[in-house]
């Protein structure tokens, strides 16, 4: 039901509120009560003077009757229905619903977000339980607390009525819960905290080199110029405490610096402007794709005109460098999913290759990825190729029918009856 | 065969919100927070299923399966264990201890509500 046509939905809920009853509602405004009944079903669209009346009536703006919902609640309404599909939510009446019922669509969509962000906890999380077991605990008490919102809010959420004793129970646990997750959230966010600036858990030198590219947006103007060396920088950078963090990091901003070289920052906007043409772009700056596919990642967002993600690994499939996408969960620990179009570009090397994806988990979204696998060195009689690979990550706004279905990692994949499964997902029925 | 349930978990809200499902269900639902005595509350109710928290104060979840199982006459009775730990070695641990079903946090009511029914069919079945 279109959100513009739910005015008399509204209209009903105000007279609930104000205890009025329908009959009497209909003679203070002057029409019958079987009218406003069909009025207060959407079966009458009514504007003008009645609607003001009945406003007045009911001691309201008029357009506290007209105006719809929140987008955003309706879109979080219809999010938490897709999350369960088994529930068989009215998704087509999400509109109706937070219509008639902001007050408990609210509750449901903020309960929804907690769960997800919750989700988005437990993926971070179990990827570091290998490596830190103390935060089981932690973890099994968030999770409890989700388990405990999660049933509430699905009663909560059920068509029919339920009775008063039992929603102001529920409602009352939602709450208790809602404040129990802060407070384990803050415990467990002052947890990590402590743990990473201890001087007897250090972070690894990946993650030391990965928040240093992180506070710099993975963009460095001064080597762009050529006013700085990637050593200067990497002498300034408080986040590479450790050598080995420093020698991870100047690797990278060396291979940065050929790339800005070959590809000026200038010259790339005036190329883009013509459209995002790999090819062209490869023969235009004569350099191969790979060189192409960092530099766009490398560039300001503006550049691009949308944010871009990247992925580099080795022929072990070990990921080596990363820049984070919203979306397309890249795991800090442990394999990534196989069936990410970076290990194809392994197997057809030196072939550029675009895959359509679709990163099953928390948030179902779409990406395009350009991949391409290079061997390092000079090709020689006597000994194999060691190859590289590269993925650069694009959002899309929607997902095209036939994208390729990938995860983050096996743990925390939702996907059933994957070939490529390693181990049992710690998730069930999507989660 | 009864529809009686003994629920063992130490989180209230989790209880309060199973207990009301499973009793719109059509169940008698018995409820217990604490692993000590859990095995002699189990027993004393002679319940049709028991659902049960891995993690308890007194007593794990696992501890108490292992005990339950033990006692004659028990050997088959349903038991779903509820668990925030859902890796791989978790849910070996849990049939090596004698679980019907296993189940982790955060679970979804449908889930809870079909694994009962479902363990219950085959109890009756078996």
């Amino acid at each position: 039901m279109a959100r513009d046509t739910l005015t008399g939905s509204r209209i009903r809920e105000r007279r609930l509120i104000a205890g009025l009853r329908q009959a009497d509602l209909a003679r203070t405004v002057g029409i019958s009560a079987s009218y406003l009944n069909l009025i207060e079903h959407n079966r009458r669209n009514i504007g003008g003077k009645l609607l003001v009346d009945l406003a007045d009536a009911l001691s309201v703006e008029p357009s506290m009757l007209t105006e719809g919902a929140e987008a955003a609640l309706i879109s979080a309404l219809k999010e938490a229905a897709a999350g369960n599909p088994g529930a068989g939510a009215e998704q087509d009446r999400a509109d109706e619903f937070a219509g008639r019922f902001p007050g408990w669509a609210g509750v449901l969509a903020g309960a929804h977000q907690r769960v997800n962000s919750l989700e988005q906890l437990v993926q971070t999380l179990s990827d570091r339980l290998t490596h830190d077991p103390n935060l089981a605990a932690s973890l099994h008490e968030i999770l409890s607390t989700a388990a405990a919102i999660r049933s509430t809010a699905a009663i909560l959420a059920e068509p029919g009525d339920l009775e008063p004793e039992w929603r102001d129970r529920f409602h009352k646990n939602l709450d208790q819960d809602a404040e129990r997750l802060a407070d384990g959230s803050k415990a467990l966010a002052g947890f990590l905290d402590e743990s990473a600036s201890s001087p007897d858990r250090r972070l690894m030198p990946q993650e030391e080199a990965e928040a240093f590219f992180e506070a710099h947006g993975y963009h460095f103007p001064a080597l762009e110029t050529g006013k700085s060396q990637p050593q200067d920088l990497i002498s300034a950078a408080p986040e590479l405490a450790s050598r080995e963090s420093r020698v991870i990091a100047l690797a990278v901003l060396e291979v940065y610096r050929a790339d800005a070289t070959a590809i000026p920052l200038k010259d790339l906007k005036a190329a883009l402007k013509d459209g995002l043409d790999l090819g062209v772009l490869a023969a235009r700056f004569n350099c191969d794709m790979a060189r192409v596919l960092r530099r766009l990642a490398a560039v300001p967002e503006d550049v691009l005109g949308r944010p871009a993600g990247l992925v580099l690994c080795d022929a072990s499939g070990t990921i080596g460098f990363r820049k984070p996408i919203a979306g397309f969960d890249l795991p800090r620990f442990g394999a990534s999913c196989p069936l990410w179009p970076l290990y194809t570009a392994l197997a057809r090397p030196q072939v550029p290759l675009r895959r359509v994806v679709v990163q099953e988990g928390r948030s179902r979204a779409g990406f395009e990825c350009l991949v391409y696998a290079w061997p390092l060195g000079s090709p020689g009689f006597d000994r194999d190729p060691v190859y590289r690979a590269v993925m650069l990550i694009l959002p899309l706004q929607e997902i095209p029918e036939g994208a390729l279905q990938v995860g983050a990692n096996c743990r925390v994949c939702p996907v059933r009856d994957c070939m490529a499964r390693r181990e049992p997902s710690i998730l069930k029925d999507g989660f | 065969m009864g529809r009686h349930v003994v629920l063992i978990e130490d989180e209230p809200n989790i209880t309060e919100a199973i207990r009301f499902l499973l009793t719109r269900d059509g169940w008698q639902v018995d409820t217990h927070a604490d692993g000590t005595d859990a095995v002699e509350v189990i027993l004393n109710a002679a319940p049709d299923l028991v659902i049960l928290d891995v993690m308890l104060p007194g007593k794990s979840g696992m501890e108490i399966l292992k005990d339950l199982r033990a006692v004659a006459g028990m050997e088959h009775l349903p038991v779903l264990m509820l668990t925030a730990r859902g890796q791989a070695r978790d849910r070996e641990m849990a049939e090596k201890a004698g679980v019907s079903r296993f189940m982790t946090k955060p679970f979804s009511n449908t889930e809870v509500l079909t694994a009962v029914r479902d363990l219950h069919a085959q109890a009756k079945q078996g």
